[in-house]
């Protein structure tokens, strides 16, 4: 027990009569508790009363020291709740925190495959990153010692199979539908209903993580873009964060302004892209085309105004690599404006095609309590009548100097899905509207070869982005993210019971989840 | 139509010839997703917008490998998904070509070569075409696909 360390709120409040519990505060806003390991599922249960969400859990293993690290924050208050807890490295293993945290569940099975911690309660381990028909078991690609392994050729099962007559497992994947993102779904079925759909994934796997050791923080913002090339802005920009908090760096005011205009183009660009899809997948084609030329409309205008289509390469590491003109930045913001009138008739028209409600409504249904059990995040938790974003309660950037509402929806079906979209886009062009384009100053910081490590975060289009970075002399020691749809692949299956054949793209269409940013 | 700066933007690599003339004017593609960031996968998604409209050359993209004469790669070929390629590629019929777009898919990119990526996609088919850029604009894909059939 340290009483002598002085807590910033949170932590201090909710475990400070806790015996036995070690205190650190590292950063204003972050709290670190090392509990024993033997009481971790204790204090986890304790955090779960009291409404803190689990971030992310970040595994370090190292020469002498295999960590684990349980990052938490609350979906409407500031602050970060940090649980260390260090491992026997020979033992490795861990009690699951999923039975108490149901949204642990991805997050612990990824360290299982990675670092081979086992998690002791755990449901369900084994097989997730590396698929076991192709790899041997306990390679543990995240560890050290590893460099490159070869592959070895194993067979594979589903864990469960649906068994009643005339009962089949379809296989759709990991190669399918006209161009989809590999991901192999097995869909549980007894003719034309499907019970159950269990997506496989990481067929995308790059290892960014694993790429990413021993490189500078310049060259992994460039894995970290490519990370999901249509949401470079969300994921580099929370990176960047990571960074900038570890080493410190103080990111310039006009930076800051850049970043959030930059951020909000994307959303709006993405947020079109996804509506899109949407009609597509419902054979809207009209619609589909009507909104593919908006899409279009936006990527020129992103690429009139930086040079580039999706915003790459425009993030670096304290402030921006190129300050952007506010004479740009008003004719970007006027060709945003000029197709915000459209999309309100495509809007407008949208919801009085019944033919086309008939395939959105009720399809794929999330409730309110099972988005807060899963911990969703984004816009597919906020359909689901859940208010969380992280510009609001952790707010960065400029977002606290501006106005804007986070729109919800009740129902949590894919028609719920596709207004939570419009709405947002309509916020976006509001906050870009508020921005003081006129600052003045550098848009970059001197940036200084130090050490330190950091949780950063960002609000991309699809959700709560989260980067941890663990730098020395510049260079990145240990590199961890949890890209939204990471965490919001964990609610496919909520969405997909019991449906019916036809329905399944549109269902992975009103998701809106990336498989790239997932499989990273 | 015109791009500036032409024909930079997608080649036929060296001793490599187009699909024969009968494809002139069809040809059916499959795109094979590799393992890539999503931007190459969006600048195909916009090959059959209003804009772009690859369908007014018949260029169709299709569901299964076995009704396509060309084959899309994109992303460095994940370790995962190699297998995949080759099993797709296998699939096609003859005369077949293929087609890589984007800088993972022709030289593994910031990706490969790595522990989980390979140097892109000719390691496990043999590329006659490519189309570089990070993303390539939908119209240099475009020009890949029309050399690939001989048009451009």
């Amino acid at each position: 027990m340290n009483d002598l360390v002085e807590l910033t709120a949170p932590a201090a409040q909710l475990l400070r009569n806790w015996p036995l519990l070690e205190y650190e505060a590292p950063a204003v806003g972050v709290d670190v508790v090392k509990p024993p390991i033997d009481m971790l599922e204790r204090v986890a249960l304790h955090l779960r009363k009291h409404d803190w969400r689990l971030g992310t859990i970040v595994a370090t293993d190292e020469q002498n020291a295999l960590s684990l690290r349980y990052c938490f924050y609350r979906a409407l208050e500031p602050g970060w709740l940090h649980l260390l807890v260090q491992v026997d490295q020979q033992a490795r293993r861990v009690p699951s925190l999923t039975p108490v945290y149901i949204s642990a569940d991805r997050h612990e099975r990824e360290v299982e495959d990675l670092f081979l911690v086992s998690f002791a309660g755990h449901p369900r381990l084994g097989d997730f990153v590396l698929h076991d028909d192709k790899w041997a078991e306990n390679i543990g690609l995240m560890r050290p010692q590893v460099a490159a392994t070869k592959p070895s050729v194993r067979s594979w099962k589903p864990h469960r199979v649906l068994e009643e007559p005339g009962a089949f497992v379809m296989p759709l994947g990991p190669v399918f539908s006209g161009h989809a993102e590999s991901a192999l779904f097995l869909l549980e079925t007894v003719g034309e209903d499907v019970v159950r759909a269990v997506p496989r994934l990481f067929y995308k796997y790059r290892a960014i993580e694993k790429l990413a050791e021993g490189r500078s923080i310049a060259d992994v913002l460039l894995l970290v873009e490519r990370c999901n090339g249509t949401n470079a802005i969300g994921n580099a920009w929370a990176y960047c964060n990571a960074v900038e908090t570890a080493l410190p760096i103080v990111v310039p005011a006009r930076a800051h302004m850049l970043r959030t205009f930059l951020a909000e183009l994307e959303r709006v660009r993405h947020h079109v892209g996804a509506i899109r899809d949407i009609c597509e997948s419902t054979a809207l084609s009209v619609a589909a085309n009507e909104a593919a030329a908006y899409e279009e409309e936006l990527l020129r205008l992103c690429a009139r105004l930086t040079g580039h289509r999706y915003l790459f390469g425009l993030l670096a590491i304290g402030g921006l690599a190129r300050d952007l003109a506010a004479a740009d930045l008003a004719w970007t913001l006027a060709g945003v404006r000029k197709v915000q009138p459209h999309l309100t008739s495509l809007r407008h028209d949208l919801e009085r095609t019944g033919s086309f409600l008939d395939r959105i409504e009720d399809v794929g249904i999330i409730s309110p309590e099972q988005a807060r059990t899963f911990e969703l995040i984004g816009p597919m938790a906020r359909a689901s009548d859940m208010v969380i974003d992280m510009r609001v309660a952790h707010a960065y950037g400029q977002y606290p100097d501006v106005d804007f509402v986070v729109p919800t929806e009740r129902e949590g079906d894919g028609f719920a899905r596709l207004r939570v979209l419009f709405s947002e886009i309509e916020q976006s062009i509001r906050i870009l509207e508020q921005l003081p384009t006129t600052i003045d100053g550098s848009v970059r910081a001197d940036v200084r070869a130090s050490t330190g490590s950091a949780l950063g975060w960002a609000e991309a289009p699809r959700g709560a982005s989260l980067h941890w970075v663990d730098i020395v002399d510049g260079r990145i020691k240990r590199y961890h993210c949890v890209p939204p749809s990471f965490r919001n692949w964990h609610g496919f299956h909520i969405a997909t019971e019991d449906f019916a054949f036809q329905d399944f793209p549109i269902i992975l269409a009103t998701l809106d989840l990336s498989v790239a940013e997932n499989d990273r | 139509m015109r791009w500036q700066g032409g024909k930079t933007y997608a080649r036929v690599r060296e001793g490599d010839r187009p699909l024969p003339p009968a494809f002139r004017r069809s040809v059916h593609v499959r795109v094979i997703d590799a393992g890539d960031c999503g931007a190459c996968l969006n600048e195909i998604g916009h090959l059959n917008d209003p804009i772009y409209n690859a369908h007014r050359f018949g260029i169709f993209i299709t569901p299964t490998p076995r009704h396509a004469d060309v084959l899309l790669v994109i992303g460095p070929v994940t370790a995962q998904m190699r297998e995949e390629l080759r099993t797709s590629y296998d699939a096609m019929p003859e005369p077949k070509r293929i087609v890589a777009v984007g800088a993972c898919a022709i030289t593994g990119g910031v990706f490969g070569p790595s522990v989980m990526c390979g140097s892109g996609a000719a390691d496990t088919v043999p590329v006659d075409i490519v189309v570089p850029g990070c993303p390539p604009p939908p119209w240099a894909i475009l020009r890949g696909l029309l050399l690939a059939c001989g048009r451009a």
